[in-house]
């Protein structure tokens, strides 16, 4: 009989992982801070090209980018003459499972079918989850998947409600907990008592997925306007849409700047039961953005894959608040209804074109479906429910989980940048944390790597207390 | 009563408040950590027992069997007036606002 406590369980993590990721992270290691990050992302052995027939193959990719020129022209209307460059969207809604995530999703499954696996478990209680659930029913595999859903008085945040839905619509098993780190756990237990795949976000397979969406914005953009974007603006939650999108591009020589965009919930734990259902995002916010951006390895593969300080130029934080009305304008406008969490890097890219030449061009890199429970509309009014505040106002006045500001007007919005030698630093610091042993030269230049820092900012960061 | 075969939900105690995480806040460390699955009954059984269940994915999950929870009832949400203002505020700015009265 084996030692289920939380313990036992977690002192397993390594073994279990092993078996359930189909690869040997330890090939990578250096030994210290350093490993060899790139050499983890060719292991698959699959090129650009590869991974796109595998998503053709699961009717993923080829998404329209979509010119918003009345959004553009409303940002043109806050700007001064000359400002507001033009926005563009990849509409990733419309691939089968309604986000981008449907990229990570088939690469991950696909592989776990040609290892011979029965089944994939993934740990979510985002848009991944159906996407993962989509694949494996086209793969004819089995499916589960862990979602933090409720809260201890059995209140679901609506939005999870829906994935756990669409999940069982593609036959997935949906197993649903209350909140707490410990969904781990039970994860962990699921593939340890299944032998079935770690459908995670953060292997190789699930980053590769995703370089395909930077490398159609390269090939869209030109085949459109001749020439490349001026910015590129993901929504960073765990990082991994980030760094494929800007691989993706890096692959199609675009040296278009990636800029980052998350959802502020600053205050809220995110691990508290009680503050749980008073946010109105579930993913695309400060609470995933910000932990996973300075240490990326706290994901459930000993080296994660995306590794987003590396790739980007800019964070941005944007409100909820901000994120609600420009999801509201875009389908008044644009005739597109689309789910709030992917237009959080919308909202960002309207505020940061008002500073940009009108003939400058942003990609806003998604969009996700909406539905019910999944719609701006839903989240609003079970936020009403739960006593949160919501006004016309400046959402600089927002405080997460008291109240939603929705601009007062469209001149509000207004996206606060991010510090990214701060952030830097802290990975730096987290870095030596988990590995307190000297620092090495080759953990010099992989920490510059990790940080796009120069070798003075990591020398210095270095000798802070970690 | 259920029957074998059934389609059912069932609850169960993954963790009691005394084994949850060190790291996990306060009012979380308070409460179980929760799990709930749908799946076919082994047996036939009644609410609030002990049960089997096959899940959507073959796997045997045991808890205990619970009332419904079957439906989905998440919707839209009731009428949030702001968000119509949102919509007119920017569709007057780019095309004139006297056709909202």
């Amino acid at each position: 009989m084996r030692d289920n406590s939380y313990q036992a369980v977690m002192a397993r993590r390594p073994e279990i992982m092993k078996a359930a990721v189909g690869m040997d992270y330890s090939r990578f290691e250096s030994g210290g801070i350093a490993f060899d990050y790139e050499g983890m992302m060719a292991a698959p052995g699959l090129s650009l090209q590869e991974i796109e027939a595998i998503q053709r193959d699961y009717a993923i990719g080829n998404t329209p980018l979509v010119e918003l020129k009345n959004i553009t022209a409303l940002a043109g209307s806050c700007a001064a003459p000359g400002m507001g460059a033009r926005i563009f969207v990849k509409d990733e809604a419309s691939n089968p499972s309604g986000s981008f995530k449907a990229r990570r999703a088939a690469v991950s499954v696909e592989m776990a079918r040609r290892m011979g696996y029965k089944g994939v478990v993934t740990a979510t209680s985002g848009n991944y989850g159906a996407a993962v659930a989509s694949c494996a029913a086209k793969a004819g595999l089995r499916c589960i998947v862990v979602q933090e859903c409720f809260d201890s008085q059995g209140v679901g945040q609506p939005e999870i409600v829906e994935k756990a839905r669409k999940c069982e619509a593609f036959g997935a098993e949906v197993l649903q907990l209350t909140v707490g780190p410990e969904l781990f756990y039970v994860f962990l237990r699921l593939l340890e008592d299944t032998g079935y795949f770690n459908a995670s976000l953060y292997t190789p397979y699930a980053i590769l997925g995703i370089e395909t969406l930077g490398a159609e914005i390269a090939r869209q953009f030109r085949a459109r306007e001749g020439r490349d974007p001026d910015l590129v603006i993901a929504t960073n939650a765990g990082g991994g849409n980030l760094t494929g999108t800007a691989r993706g591009l890096l692959k199609e020589n675009c040296d278009t700047p990636v800029a980052a965009a998350s959802v502020s919930l600053h205050g809220l734990h995110m691990a508290s039961d009680g503050q749980f259902n008073r946010k109105s995002f579930t993913t695309g916010h400060t609470g995933f953005g910000m932990p996973f951006s300075t240490w990326p390895d706290r994901s459930d593969v000993p080296r994660s894959a995306g590794r987003p300080l590396r790739y980007l130029h800019s964070y941005h934080t944007v409100s909820q608040g901000e994120v609600f009305f420009m999801t509201e304008a875009l389908s008044r406008l644009e005739g597109m209804e689309r789910g709030p969490a992917g237009n959080t890097s919308l909202a960002a890219a309207f505020s940061l074109a008002h500073q940009m030449p009108s003939e400058q061009c942003i990609v806003v890199q998604e969009t996700e479906y909406t539905g019910a429970g999944k719609h701006h509309n839903a989240q609003l009014a079970f936020a009403r429910s739960r006593g949160i505040d919501i006004r016309f106002g400046n959402p600089r006045d927002e405080a997460p989980g008291q109240s939603i500001v929705l601009p007062q007007s469209p001149e509000l919005i207004e996206a606060q940048p991010a510090d990214l030698g701060q952030m830097r630093r802290s990975l730096i610091r987290n870095a030596r944390q988990h590995f307190p042993g000297p620092v090495r030269p080759e953990d010099i230049a992989f920490l510059m790597d990790e940080t796009r820092a120069d070798q003075a900012f990591v020398r210095a960061a270095c000798e802070e207390e970690p | 009563m259920y029957k074998q075969g059934d389609w059912v939900r069932i609850h169960s105690v993954a963790l009691a408040p005394g084994q949850r995480a060190p790291q996990v806040p306060e009012d979380t460390a308070r409460v179980p950590l929760e799990m709930w699955v749908k799946g076919y009954l082994t047996q036939d059984a009644q609410i609030g027992d002990t049960v089997t269940v096959r899940t959507a994915a073959g796997r045997l999950a045991q808890g205990t069997l619970i009332e419904d929870g079957l439906s989905y009832s998440h919707s839209f949400g009731d009428n949030v007036p702001e968000l119509r203002q949102v919509a007119n505020m920017v569709w007057d700015r780019l095309y004139g606002g006297d056709h909202h009265a």
